[in-house]
């Protein structure tokens, strides 16, 4: 038997035996070298697969990176997608709900394919997903369960592995684990692996203390974390751009919101001051402002200390 | 019809002497698993990204075992001198086409229905779901696409000197088809080339057979009708091809 295979056939079996024990026990393995115990090296949260992305690619992985986060949003409208000869929308869908936009599954703005062109064009559409949907709104027969967005979760991962510094795979990973998939704990790993990668960005600071806000309602905690990610915010070096615009806004009015339902009324006012100045609707927040100041003179003043 | 038979049974028994079948197995079953085997954030239902991959791989490897199978038919029984005692038999030449085609077809569909059954296995399992008619269509409409194919190879067997030159420019030419095939008229009208127009109505579309794209997104099943227009599509192509193969083999000198 061993004559009647081609040597190819030995070596392209013996490539892929090898690969595959490598993956399976690699990761296993990796601490060995370089810590005491298993235990202390996820710790210190060094991965596996990050080093052997990294060895194996270079800085080079980074151009992977935004393919494999492309994937999750062709995964997120169910295989749905334009290729390389159609037009591409420049927003992802599956970035809009972490950005606090609203989803459009049902718009026909994507609808990129338009009319059938010739009878091969038309025939060819049964054969290939032909409708614009969301994963996490019913997919594509509009019966799924909104879990199953679990499915993008895989390419996020690994965009993050190939490029650590890209902070959309982080907040949008931890948006769908939090609000969708009900799992906080997982949200926070890896929102505190993007913080390990990422010290200084606010919007993963930002990011952390929704978390804190949302799910844990931890207020304090998510106090500190917001006022954190707001001093990170204020120390960046370009804040005019619509997207750090944006980020303060966010963080701002969500501080403003968290003071007001704790009743800290002169806080809330300062830090939708605050986001006045980047708000591209300055009019809403101040109608925000209006009504907590209608709060704050209708509640009773503080009793003072009288000696009988 | 019994000469046929008789001729297709032999290429079915040569697809399980040969190894590549089990090679190429082997490889789709290491690499899925492997894939299957890592885990997300500790969830053990994402089971997507493994049929898109296993899906893939099934594509890659019934093209192989297809194209490789066929290419080597014919001159092969010609190199060995075995055509003409098979010729003799009294066997036509159409005949012996014929069987060939059949011998190739099925035995890829044989591979096939073993690839898929792995698949059915390996994705079941994991997602607890078995969209079973999904599978029947995307199994029955790949299949109908291997005859389209095979019938190509056999017709380039005929044409190109040796089975490793037609298998390359087979593969390539199935490659640019399934890549390209269905954009060859946007191509055309966007950069004023007429040519692509023509050759987008001329080739052989592979987008009508290849569900892989559903049955990850789980869109359920295609209408009936129009895979049964897909399959009068490739109907039409295969017996252009055979008829092609039939038409340069009954005038090839067979002494080589």
């Amino acid at each position: 038997m061993m004559k009647n295979v081609s040597p190819y056939y030995w070596l392209a079996f013996l490539l892929t035996a090898s690969f595959t024990m490598a993956t399976l026990f690699v990761p296993s393995a990796e601490w060995w070298n370089n810590a005491p115990d298993e235990k202390l090296w996820q710790q210190n949260g060094s991965s596996a697969s990050d080093n052997a992305f990294q060895m194996l690619l270079g800085d080079g992985r980074k151009m992977f990176a935004n393919q494999f986060f492309v994937m999750a949003d062709v995964y997120f409208h169910s295989g749905y997608y334009p290729s390389i000869f159609d037009e591409h929308e420049k927003d992802l869908d599956v970035a809009a709900g972490a950005e606090g936009k609203a989803g459009d599954s049902d718009s026909t703005s994507d609808d990129f394919l338009g009319p059938p062109q010739d009878w091969i064009d038309a025939l060819g559409r049964n054969f290939e997903p032909n409708k614009h949907t969301h994963l996490d709104a019913g997919g594509a027969t509009g019966n799924v369960k909104a879990t199953a967005v679990e499915e993008i979760l895989p390419w996020l991962k690994l965009s993050a592995e190939m490029d650590p510094q890209k902070i959309e795979t982080y907040t949008v990973g931890a948006y769908f684990l939090s609000t969708v998939l009900k799992q906080p704990n997982r949200a926070e790993e890896f929102l505190r692996e993007g913080l390990r990668n990422n010290p200084e960005n606010c919007e993963l600071l930002f990011a952390m203390g929704r978390l804190d806000y949302e799910d844990y309602h931890n207020t304090n905690l998510a106090r500190n974390v917001w006022e954190l990610a707001f001093k990170k915010w204020e120390a960046l070096d370009v804040k005019t751009n619509e997207e750090a615009k944006l980020t303060c806004d966010e963080i701002t009015v969500n501080l403003g919101d968290l003071e007001r339902a704790a009743g800290n009324y002169p806080q809330a006012i300062h830090w939708l001051e605050d986001a006045q100045k980047v708000s591209p609707a300055p009019e809403a927040l101040q109608r925000q402002i209006d009504e907590i100041k209608v709060e704050m003179s209708a509640q009773p003043a503080a009793p003072t200390n009288s000696i009988p | 019809m019994r000469n046929v038979f008789a001729i297709a049974g032999v290429v079915i028994k040569e697809l399980y002497r040969r190894k590549d079948f089990y090679v190429l197995f082997v490889l789709t079953a290491l690499i899925t698993l492997a894939a299957a085997a890592v885990h997300f954030f500790h969830e053990p239902n994402i089971v997507r990204y493994v049929k898109d991959l296993c899906l893939l791989l099934i594509w890659i490897a019934a093209w192989i075992i297809t194209i490789a199978t066929a290419a080597r038919q014919i001159p092969m029984e010609r190199e060995s001198r075995t055509i003409f005692p098979l010729l003799a038999k009294p066997v036509t030449r159409g005949q012996v086409v014929l069987g060939k085609f059949f011998g190739c077809w099925f035995a890829s569909g044989i591979a096939l229905l073993f690839f898929y059954l792995f698949f059915i296995v390996v994705t079941g399992s994991r997602e607890h779901y078995w969209p079973i008619m999904e599978y029947v269509q995307a199994i029955l409409l790949q299949w109908v696409m291997l005859g389209m194919l095979t019938a190509l190879t056999l017709w380039g067997s005929i044409i190109f000197a040796a089975p490793s030159s037609t298998v390359t420019i087979v593969l390539v030419a199935i490659f640019t088809i399934w890549f390209l095939g269905p954009h060859l008229r946007r191509i055309g009208i966007e950069d004023d080339q007429p040519m692509f127009s023509v050759a987008y109505f001329i080739i052989p579309h592979l987008e009508f057979f290849d569900l892989r794209e559903r049955l990850v997104g789980d869109w359920g099943l295609v209408p009936w009708g129009a895979c049964g227009l897909a399959v009068l599509y490739a109907a039409a192509y295969t017996g252009l091809f055979l008829l092609l193969t039939w038409l340069g083999f009954r005038r090839k000198n067979l002494s080589t």
